[in-house]
Order: C-alpha cells, then sequence, then structure tokens
C-alpha cells in the first residue's frame, strides 16, 4: 500500500468561507452483515392463554398471527382472548390475590420477583431476538436497552416488595386487589415489566394484556413466570386486540387499570371506567420538544436529537419530535443532522450493527406516510437519510423536516416514527412557550452548557420528564409519566409505587 | 508549500471573527499579558483569535461523549470487514521505539518489522511508518531507504515539552536534517493548563516552520489536560496553528489514548474541515494495543469523518504491541486457527 | 449433642478426649484408639486422629488453615498469633475439622492492612451506580444460599443447636437480601429537594463515609456480622470487622461465601481475633471514619468512644442484643442501619438563563 502524506497537495483549494463541504459516508470500509443468530431461539407455533398458573386454550376458540415486520412472515399464531377468556384471568387474579399474594410476606414476595428478574437476566439474548423478530427493534437496542432494564424493573421493584412501609412513612398502605394491565407495542417486553413489576411488588394480582402486533415476549415472560413457580393466578396473560384489552378495562372485578398507549384509547378507557372507583393510571402520546441552545454541546447535541427521534424508529411515546433550535445554531446542526443520519443502517433487525429497525406494523405504516404527505403538502422541506429500503417489511427512513411552524400539523400531532419536525426559536422564554403549546406534556430535553439554564427551563416547562443534555433516558429509581393528555400517575421509583397501592 | 498553507489557512481565517471566547488578540496586544515570563522567546504572530472561528463552539458534554464512543465500539465487525480493517491498520502504524535503551540494532530490527509485518502473508503491511528519537533517524532512514514506510521522529524536548523554544526548534531541525519525514512534537502542557494558549500556539506554528516539508503532528498528551474542554481547545489551537496531524499522547502518561478522547479529537478535525475544506489527519498514540481496540478506532473514524479519513494519509495509530495482535488475528482470519504469540517476532 | 453441648462450657484445650472421641468414630477410621498428642521437634503440637489400623484404607481427611480475609485475599495473621477453638466434628459433620482449630489472631498491625485494603477499595465501591451494588449484595444472597449447608454446620460446630444455626442461616440470607433491595432505594428516601427561598436548585443527598470499622457482637456468629456489615457496605462505604471471638471460625466460612461472591476484594475484611486487644486501634486508625461496636465491657466502649475523638470519628458502641433480637425485623435491620454511616451533602445551583 503505497502512500505519502503528500497526496494532499494535489487537493481541491479551500473552499470560501461558509460553504460547508459535505462528508462522504461511502462503502470504504462497510460492514458486512453481522446477524445475530435466532438458531437457538424456539417459538411455539401456536400459544394459549396464561391464566392460573395454565396454558389454556382460548374459550374463543379463536387465534391471530404475529408477524414479523421486517420480513412479513408469520412467526405464531396467538390466542385471541374473549371476554370470557378475560374474565377467567381475572377470576384466577382474584384467587391468588385472596390466597396468597395479599397474605404472603413482602420479603417473601420479594424472592419471587427476584427470581423473575434473574431469569429475565439468563434468557436476555432468547427475548432479545424475540423482541427484534416479533416488534422489528434492532437487536443492538432489545439487547441493550429493553432488556437489561427489563430485568432492572423487576430488581428494583423486588426490594421495595418489604420495604412499602419506608415509601409511604407514617402512612397506611394497602393493596389494590387485581390489575388489569394493557400494554402498547414499541417496548412489548419492558412495558410489561413496568406494569407487572410493580404491580406485584405492592401485594396485587396481574391480569396483562400485551399489544396485538407484539404478544410474543410477555408470553415469553409468562413461561418465565411459570418456571419462578409464582403461585398461580398471580400473573396471568391474555392476548388479544383491542377488544380484549376493552373486557379488561372493564371488567368489574378489576381493581385498578394501567394503561400505556394512545392517548385517544386512554380517553376511551377513562370514559369507560367512570364511576366504577377502579384506580386509573395513564400513560399516553406526547410531542416532546428537545431544545438546543447556541450554547450547547452541538455534537452531543446532534447525537441526543438523532437518539431522541430515531432510537426504536421513533416508536417512544417521550420521543423528542419536535427540534426546536435557537436560530443562529439551526444551519449547523441541519447540516451536522444530516452527516450524521448519512451513518445511520437501516435493515434487519437481527443484524446488530443496525440502527434503525422496522416500523412495527402495515397500520402505523401507513399512519407515519400520511402525516410525512401531510408536511410536504403543508410545504415543508423534508430529508430523508439515504438508507436502501429493504423489499420485504415494513419501512421508513430517518427524516426530518425543516420550514415548519408551529400550526404545521408535523408540529402538533404525534407520528410515533422516524419523523423530527426543526423549528426555530430566538429567546429562552420563546423555547418555552413553544415547547409548552401542545395538549402533550410527557418529557422534553434541553441542551446548553450552561447548567442553570438548564434549571431554568425545567422549572418552566411542563411536562413530566425533563432530560438535560442527554434524550430517552430510563431508569427504574426514575419516576416516569406525563401532564396533561399524556396521562397521569408515574412509573418507577418510590412515585411508581403509589399506583398500585391506596395510601391513606 | 506546506508550511506556507498552514500559514495561509491561518490569514483565511482571520477575518471570520471571535465567537464570544474570553481570548482576544490582534497584532497589537500582546496576548501573554498576565502568564509567566518565560514565554518572551516566543515569536509573535497575528490572528490568534482566529483560531477559534470553527465551527461549534467549544463546549463538550463529558457524558454524551463517552456514550457515543462507547456506543461506537458495538459495532460488529465480521469476516471481509474485519479482515479489511486489519489490513487497514497494519498500513496505519506508526510502529513505535521511544526509550532510553534504544539502539541501532533494535531501531533496525523495528524497520524491518516495518516494512515487512508478516512474512507469511507478503500483502500485509508495510507499516506507514517507524516512530524514534531524533538520533535514530539517520539509521532509520538508511534501513528503510527504498520502501514507501516512513521515518518519523519525536522532537521539542519530547515528551514533556519543558525547554526553551529555541532548544525545541533546534531539536526539530535536528530531526529534520537527520531526514525525518513526519515530526511529532509535543506541546507544552503547562502553558494550556495556565492559560497561556497563545504560546502553544506560537510553539506550534514556529515548530510548523522549522519542520519545513516534514510533516507535522502535534501531540496534545491529552491524558495531562484534565478535561474534553481543554482537550478540545488544544485540538483546535494545534490545527490553526499549522498541525497536519492532531495526535493524542506520547504514550509515557497514563491515560493516553481513548475512544471519547479521539472521537472528539475528529469532531474538532470535521470542524475544522466543515469551515475549511482542510483535511486534517488524527493518530490516537498509547494505550491501542488489541486488533479490537484498533477497529474501534477505525469505526470511530468511519462514522464521525467518512471514507476520505480512512487512509495512512490521515489516520495513523501509534503504538508498539498492536501489530503483533493485529497480525495474530488476521492470521486467525486467513486459517481460521487462534493463534500463539511466540509465532509472531517480538521486535 | 450432649456432648456438643457440654464441650461448649468446657475450657479449650486438649482435654474433651471424650467428645472428639466420640465423633471421631465417624469420622472414617473406625476406632477408638484415642487422641494422640505429639511434640515435634519444632515444639508444635499436633493433634493425631485416632487410626484403625483394620481400615488403613480409610481416606484421611485434609484439615482446612483457617485464615482472615483481608483485600480479598485469605491472609493469617501478620504476627504469626493464632488462638485455638473447638472443632469438634459431630457425627452429622461430613466435613469435620481436627477437634481444635487454629484461628489467626489479629493484631495492630492486621487491623492496619484491613484498614488500608478497605480504604483502596472505597473508591471503585462507591462510586459503583446503587443498581450495580442491590447486584452485587444479591449475588452474595445467592452464594450463602447455596453454601446453607457449610454455614450451618460451622455454627453449629461454634455451639448452636442445629435448628438454631439453620434459622440464623436463613435470617442471615434473608438479610442480605433485604439490603440488596434497599441499594438503590435508601437515596430516594434520604434525599431531599429543598425549598430554598430564593433562585436556587437546592438538594441534599446521602453519601458513603468511608471506611468503617465494626466490632461484631460475639452471638449470634453469622447474624452478627451480616446485619452489622451489609447495612454499611450497602451506602457504599467499605468496612473492616472483627468477627466475634466466641465462633469466629463461621466468619471465616462466611467469608468464602463473600470472596465467590462478586463483592470486590477489599470492601470487606473480616478480622479474627480479641476485641479487648483490637477495637481500640480501631479506634485509633485515623482512616476509619466511623466505627460500630458492639461489647459488653463498659470499659472497652468507653476507651473507643474516647479515642475516636481524636479524628471526630462517628463512633456508636453498644452493648450486644440477644441472639434472638438479631432475628426480630424491627430491631436488627431497616434504614437507620443504613442512614447511621452516611453523610448528607448539599448542593446549590442557581436557576436562571
Amino acid at each position: 500500500m503505497a502512500h505519502t502524506m503528500t497526496k494532499r497537495e494535489g487537493e481541491a483549494a479551500p473552499p470560501s468561507r461558509g460553504a460547508i463541504v459535505a462528508l462522504d459516508f461511502g462503502k470504504a470500509w462497510d460492514y458486512a452483515a453481522a446477524p445475530e443468530s435466532p438458531d437457538h431461539v424456539s417459538i411455539d407455533p401456536k400459544y394459549g392463554l396464561f391464566i392460573g398458573g395454565r396454558w389454556v386454550t382460548p374459550r374463543s376458540g379463536r387465534f391471530f398471527p404475529t408477524i414479523n415486520p421486517s420480513t412479513e412472515e408469520v412467526l405464531a399464531e396467538v390466542a385471541d382472548a374473549n371476554a370470557q377468556d378475560v374474565d377467567d384471568a381475572v377470576r384466577a387474579a382474584r384467587e391468588a390475590y385472596d390466597k396468597y399474594w395479599s397474605r404472603m410476606r413482602g420479603a417473601d414476595r420479594a424472592k419471587y420477583i427476584f427470581r423473575i428478574a434473574r431469569a429475565i437476566q439468563e434468557k436476555a439474548r432468547e427475548l432479545a431476538i424475540v423482541e427484534s423478530m416479533d416488534g422489528g427493534k434492532p437487536i443492538k437496542e432489545s439487547r441493550d436497552i429493553d432488556l437489561p432494564l427489563a430485568a432492572a424493573h423487576f430488581f428494583y421493584h423486588a426490594g421495595w416488595a418489604d420495604k412499602l412501609d419506608y415509601a409511604f412513612h407514617g402512612r397506611r398502605i394497602r393493596s389494590l386487589g387485581v390489575a388489569g394491565q394493557i400494554i402498547p407495542w414499541n417496548f412489548p417486553l419492558l412495558m410489561a415489566a413496568w406494569k407487572i413489576a410493580p404491580a406485584l411488588a405492592c401485594g396485587n394480582t396481574v391480569v396483562l394484556k400485551p399489544a396485538e402486533t407484539t404478544p410474543l415476549t410477555a408470553l415469553l415472560l409468562a413461561k418465565i413466570i411459570e418456571e419462578a413457580e409464582l403461585p398461580p393466578g398471580v400473573v396471568n396473560i391474555v392476548t388479544g386486540g383491542g377488544e380484549t384489552g376493552a373486557a379488561l378495562a372493564i371488567h368489574p372485578d378489576v381493581n385498578k387499570v394501567a394503561f400505556t398507549g394512545s392517548t385517544s384509547v386512554g380517553k376511551r378507557i377513562q370514559r369507560a371506567i367512570a364511576g366504577t372507583h377502579k384506580r386509573l393510571s395513564l400513560e399516553l402520546g406526547g410531542k416532546a420538544a428537545n431544545i438546543v441552545f447556541a450554547d450547547a454541546p452541538i455534537d452531543q447535541a446532534v447525537d441526543g436529537i438523532v437518539n431522541g427521534i430515531y432510537f426504536n424508529q421513533g416508536h417512544v411515546c417521550c420521543a423528542g419530535s419536535r427540534l426546536l433550535v435557537e436560530e443562529s445554531v439551526h444551519d449547523v446542526i441541519v447540516k451536522k443532522l444530516r452527516d450524521r443520519m448519512a451513518t445511520l443502517r437501516m435493515g434487519s433487525p437481527l443484524d446488530k450493527n443496525t440502527d434503525v429497525g422496522a416500523i412495527n406494523s402495515k397500520a402505523q405504516l401507513a399512519r407515519i406516510r400520511e402525516l410525512v404527505a401531510a408536511g410536504e403538502e403543508e410545504g415543508c422541506e423534508r430529508y430523508s437519510a439515504p438508507c436502501p429500503v429493504p423489499e420485504k417489511g415494513y419501512w421508513f427512513p430517518p427524516t426530518f423536516f425543516t420550514g415548519a411552524s408551529m400550526s404545521s400539523r408535523i408540529a402538533r400531532e404525534e407520528i410515533f416514527g422516524p419523523v423530527l419536525t426543526i423549528l426555530t426559536f430566538r429567546t429562552p422564554d420563546e423555547a418555552v412557550e413553544k415547547a409548552n403549546n401542545t395538549s402533550y406534556g410527557l418529557s422534553a430535553g434541553v441542551w446548553t452548557d450552561k447548567g442553570a439554564k438548564i434549571f431554568y427551563m425545567a422549572t418552566k416547562l411542563k411536562a413530566g420528564v425533563i432530560w438535560g443534555n442527554t434524550f430517552n433516558k430510563f431508569d427504574p429509581t426514575s419516576p416516569f409519566g406525563g401532564y396533561k393528555e399524556s396521562g397521569f400517575g408515574r412509573e418507577g421509583g418510590r412515585q411508581g409505587l403509589a399506583a398500585y397501592l391506596g395510601v391513606e | 508549500m506546506i508550511a506556507s498553507r498552514g500559514v495561509s489557512t491561518l490569514e483565511d481565517q482571520s477575518d471570520i471573527g471571535e465567537t464570544g471566547e474570553s481570548l482576544k488578540c490582534d497584532d497589537s496586544v500582546s496576548y501573554s499579558e498576565g502568564a509567566p515570563a518565560f514565554n518572551a522567546d516566543a515569536p509573535r504572530r497575528g490572528g490568534v483569535g482566529s483560531m477559534y472561528a470553527l465551527f461549534a463552539p467549544p463546549a463538550v458534554d463529558a457524558v454524551a461523549l463517552e456514550e457515543r464512543a462507547a456506543s461506537l465500539g458495538k459495532r460488529s465487525l465480521k469476516g471481509e470487514t474485519k479482515l479489511a480493517g486489519l489490513r487497514l491498520a497494519v498500513a496505519m502504524m506508526d510502529l513505535t521505539t521511544l526509550e532510553g535503551k534504544d539502539t541501532p540494532g533494535k531501531v533496525n530490527q523495528l524497520c524491518e518489522k516495518a516494512r515487512i509485518p508478516l512474512y507469511q502473508d507478503p500483502s500485509v503491511g508495510p507499516c506507514a511508518a517507524i516512530c524514534v528519537y531524533p538520533n535514530h533517524v539517520v539509521t532509520a532512514k538508511a534501513r528503510l531507504a527504498g520502501s514507501s514506510v516512513k521515518v518519523a521522529s519525536v522532537a521539542t524536548a519530547f515528551p514533556s515539552g519543558q525547554s526553551p523554544l529555541d532548544i525545541k526548534l533546534a531539536d526539530t531541525r535536528r530531526a529534520v536534517d537527520f531526514g525525518a519525514d513526519e515530526i511529532d512534537m509535543v506541546i507544552d502542557r503547562g502553558a494550556m493548563l495556565v492559560g497561556d494558549f497563545a504560546r502553544v500556539f506560537d510553539e506550534i506554528s514556529a515548530t510548523k516552520e522549522a519542520c519545513g516539508h516534514a510533516h507535522l503532528k502535534v501531540i496534545l498528551e491529552t491524558g495531562e489536560l484534565g478535561s474534553y474542554d481543554l482537550i478540545r481547545k488544544a485540538s483546535e489551537l494545534a490545527i490553526a496553528a499549522g498541525a497536519d496531524f492532531i495526535k493524542t499522547s506520547t504514550g509515557k502518561i497514563q491515560p493516553a489514548a481513548t475512544p471519547p478522547v479521539t472521537l472528539l479529537m475528529l469532531e474538532v478535525i470535521r470542524d475544522h474541515y466543515y469551515a475549511s475544506g482542510r483535511r486534517i489527519g488524527m493518530k490516537p498514540a498509547g494505550g491501542v494495543r488489541t486488533a479490537k481496540q484498533a477497529l474501534h478506532y477505525l469505526v470511530l473514524v468511519k462514522e464521525t469523518l467518512g471514507d476520505a479519513w480512512l487512509t495512512p494519509d490521515l489516520f495513523r495509530f501509534g503504538a508498539s504491541a498492536l501489530l503483533n495482535d493485529v497480525l495474530m488475528q488476521l492470521e486467525k482470519q486467513r486459517t481460521g486457527n487462534y493463534q500463539a504469540a511466540d509465532d509472531f517476532s517480538k521486535d | 449433642m450432649e456432648n456438643k453441648e457440654a464441650s461448649r462450657k468446657a475450657p479449650r484445650g486438649f482435654e474433651r478426649d471424650e467428645t472428639s472421641e466420640s465423633a471421631l468414630g465417624t469420622s472414617g477410621a473406625s476406632g477408638a484408639s484415642g487422641v494422640e498428642v505429639e511434640h515435634t521437634s519444632s515444639g508444635d503440637i499436633l493433634l493425631m486422629k485416632p487410626y484403625d489400623s483394620a481400615n488403613v484404607d480409610a481416606r484421611v481427611r485434609v484439615n482446612k488453615a483457617y485464615k482472615m480475609f483481608i483485600g480479598g485475599a485469605f491472609v493469617r495473621s501478620e504476627s504469626g498469633r493464632y488462638f485455638q477453638v473447638e472443632g469438634a466434628p459431630s457425627e452429622e459433620d461430613l466435613g469435620a475439622d481436627p477437634a481444635t482449630v487454629n484461628v489467626p489472631r489479629g493484631s495492630r498491625k492486621d487491623v492496619r492492612d484491613a484498614v488500608l485494603a478497605a480504604r483502596s477499595a472505597l473508591v471503585s465501591w462507591e462510586r459503583r451506580t446503587a443498581y450495580n451494588r442491590g447486584q452485587i449484595l444479591y449475588r452474595l444472597a445467592e452464594v450463602m444460599e447455596s453454601r446453607r449447608p457449610e454455614l450451618t454446620q460451622s455454627l453449629v460446630r461454634g455451639g448452636e443447636t442445629p435448628a438454631e444455626a439453620a434459622s440464623q442461616v436463613n435470617v442471615s440470607i434473608d438479610r442480605v437480601v433485604f439490603y440488596a433491595g434497599f441499594a438503590d432505594k435508601f437515596f430516594a428516601l434520604l434525599a431531599s429537594s429543598n425549598p430554598v427561598a430564593g433562585p436556587h436548585f437546592n438538594f441534599s443527598v446521602p453519601e458513603p463515609m468511608g471506611t468503617i470499622g465494626v466490632i461484631a457482637p460475639d452471638r449470634p456468629a453469622l447474624l452478627g456480622l451480616v446485619s452489622t456489615i451489609l447495612p454499611i457496605i450497602t451506602g457504599g462505604n467499605t468496612c473492616v470487622a472483627l468477627a466475634g471471638e466466641r465462633d469466629p471460625r463461621t466468619s471465616i466460612v462466611w467469608s468464602e461465601c463473600l470472596a465467590t461472591s462478586d463483592i470486590p476484594g477489599g470492601v470487606v475484611n473480616i478480622l479474627t481475633g480479641h476485641a479487648n486487644e483490637l477495637a481500640v486501634h480501631f479506634a485509633k486508625h485515623r482512616e476509619v471514619a466511623g466505627i460500630d461496636a458492639w461489647m459488653v465491657d463498659p470499659n472497652l466502649r468507653r476507651a473507643v468512644e474516647s479515642e475516636g475523638a481524636d479524628s471526630v470519628k462517628r463512633v456508636t458502641t453498644r452493648v450486644p442484643m440477644d441472639a434472638e433480637a438479631w432475628s426480630n425485623e424491627r430491631k436488627a435491620q431497616g434504614l437507620g442501619w443504613i442512614e447511621r454511616f452516611l453523610e448528607t451533602k448539599t448542593i446549590w445551583h442557581p436557576v436562571g438563563v
């Protein structure tokens, strides 16, 4: 390999100031495919319902397919629970509550929950692969984020089971009974962990309904719960679609409803259970502002923007989908963002180098396309990363819009996809005003080198989670949840326990 | 020509203006006011403030930087990718010996290793350069005559840089006179830490002039600078003062090169490229010991600066122990078997 | 068991021939030729096992050398001194010790070495995430669970009844689990955000004190150690503990649990020896930030408190609780046990643009 440093003398003359030279992220040294092998993962062809510690065929007699959104192949048939099945599950949960779980010492409940945590760690690889196959998320994320966090949530809440008196010192606490939990498809196993772990720690029993498009890891979790020898009926998993969820939410013997999903469904649930004295917690949509000041650590902010919106294909309720940039650094940010996006790799979720996986479902892809079309129609300027799109499956390349205004539809509606809307501001108060100018209030990000400004912004932003110089960080010790139409109740931390306890 | 380009770049930028940095300098002001008197010998150059007229403000968030560097370490490199990366790493290597006990014998052996790193596979190598003390430049030049392997010499009172400028410049000129193709200078970290940035700048640009046709790599010794912010500042300073390469470390101080430090320096190089179109090279040195680490660095380059920098012209590894590990991995890829250390020459 | 009970009260040494004899009959070589005492040329005394010529093929046991646990390594006392405790094997006791075992008699310099080890381990231990510390402590519980027979056996040899011993091991393991689950929670319970009257964000957070010395109660041998050490390390401190004198061997068996768990070397250091010799050296060592001492002797308690004043140590000395109280969750575990060895740090930060 002959080379000399003097080769550079032949370079073109430096361009005039102001002209920004593009970098070339080509194929000079491309990464070969690095697929995570699903060989030792076994997915049953058909799954029943996990009720009362047993696997049962649904009374409905119906099954529905769950597919791999990156290949459109059917992975398994899953039971479609009807109201009777839900009733069975709630009965089993009630019996388990009365017979075992509400009477057990907290320290013993803790040990069961620790067992679940350990088993998740032991089976992490398998669970991550199935998560990526069923939901389309990159294995890198299911392996490094979903799985460790799911285990951590069980670990964390296991520790609370015998310490609830400390959490609410001097106050009388009681468990609620049977919790009906309905979770979304964006973090299937992690959301199951967020729901089940605190419910169990607080002495409740559970009927959980995973999302229609991503039921598999919840069913594998049921297997773990079975192997952990939890008393039968303490956790029941019923699969199905919207009707199954509705039957669970309105079941008269469910004491507590916990829902994570869209704001529209959340509103329907809230209305449906009105007057029943059921306890309710809702974690709904968002349209988070990610605010970048001119004095921000720009390179890290660009990484944070990418992580904020393209993480998990943007299927994140707290995604930083509205980028608010101080006008003086708008061009710089956009330039750097484009170069950064040029390195994003979209493709097989099981490839360890994939950064952006498949869109979770055909329906969601249609929704994203509709909103992106709306953005284009409104005259916003679209940029999509030059990712090759696989032939099969549901894909949408990382995309952003510039030239949008606060009144643009893409600046107001939750897209739940890898689509960023870029807006500008001039002063901190203008940023606050724009950030809060939404019916949502789940999260926000602030990027500045000045600590006092982070706290100033955090004080003024109306959102449940504020990230300063970071984004999309989650931890079981940190309460998560929204203001306004992003829902109520918190998950994680001491505050999260209150959602599953009567505290006087 | 190169030296003059360094200066002209500087002049090109001098009208870009301030970016709010506290250092405000022009020709008429001694920007070293309040700094220790030992910089009296520093030649004055104009437009120092321009070195901050770069693309991004210098704020660096350590946590996010380290996260990004670590996440790039998770790329999975297999088969052809790994092989090509390892070959590239060999070709990018500045094989280094910088010891008090260096002798012509040792240097000659190192030269041979650089020329033909793996006799079993002549397509591997040669290395980019060997890096020695000035006293061994003549030996190395003679031994490497006719090969593409460059001879790099450390200079400017390596490794501490704690000598008067005239000594440092003499050190540099002698190394160049001996035939060094590349000069690896050290900055005065003490001056950097007390905020005497002008002194650092001036020493670099004076050394650049002293280099003549030799290329200049500027060693920041990041392990002594204490913060990413100061590393960023030193990188910008070095580039503005005429560095062809910026380099992390002497190898004598821990920590030496790390992925986040390297990523940060690559980002400064990127900003400079955005602003000027000029490509500056990068050399992590010290602490890169395994093939796996080397590939991690290549990923940092690929995903920060892109294809153009994936060449020995613009990226080097300063290392001694690294080569054999890379060779072992290459042989492992070729034969399918894990290798034994004793099968590789230990020069 | 009667023999066992009797021997517990017997003076230590070689006088317990009948005890040894009855047990020795089952320990491999059956026969009852009695215990032979042999003096070697160097003056050491070797306790020989009875030997039945009819069964020369019987397995000869490998005796274990019991050592202190410092910096993750098992070491003898630098002083070379030892003291002896009963090792009387029982019929159920398959891994029998000889009738008497030697235990290191820790010295002032051993205290010094252990404090140094604990101090060196502090930086990385306190900087670990709370979650990581919790996981590591939970791992200790797992290791203890799998070594339950060994721990129980050791307690029985130390004089507990099998039922007492089993119960003590159970409570000890549960206590480790309790603190494992507390590692990432006490912070939220003890920290506060303080609404100061002004444009400042003000918060107070707990921080570990540093290296803490423990003089463990004599009884219960295992639960006393676990109950005192676990809250200290849960809080992010490192620890040097002097095991109770009555059954120091169990502390060494437990150290083997520590050594095979994921707890980094130096976080917990266990010395054996005499409290009346060593307690004041804990108190005098300026690198020791706090002391939790359980001692009967009021003069010793006063001496420890008084010597601790030189470096303004956080010293608590207490009269040991009775054995049952240590099993009581309300009395022998809780947030207060963690809080005792934490500092509070208050941070002011402006809010503004």
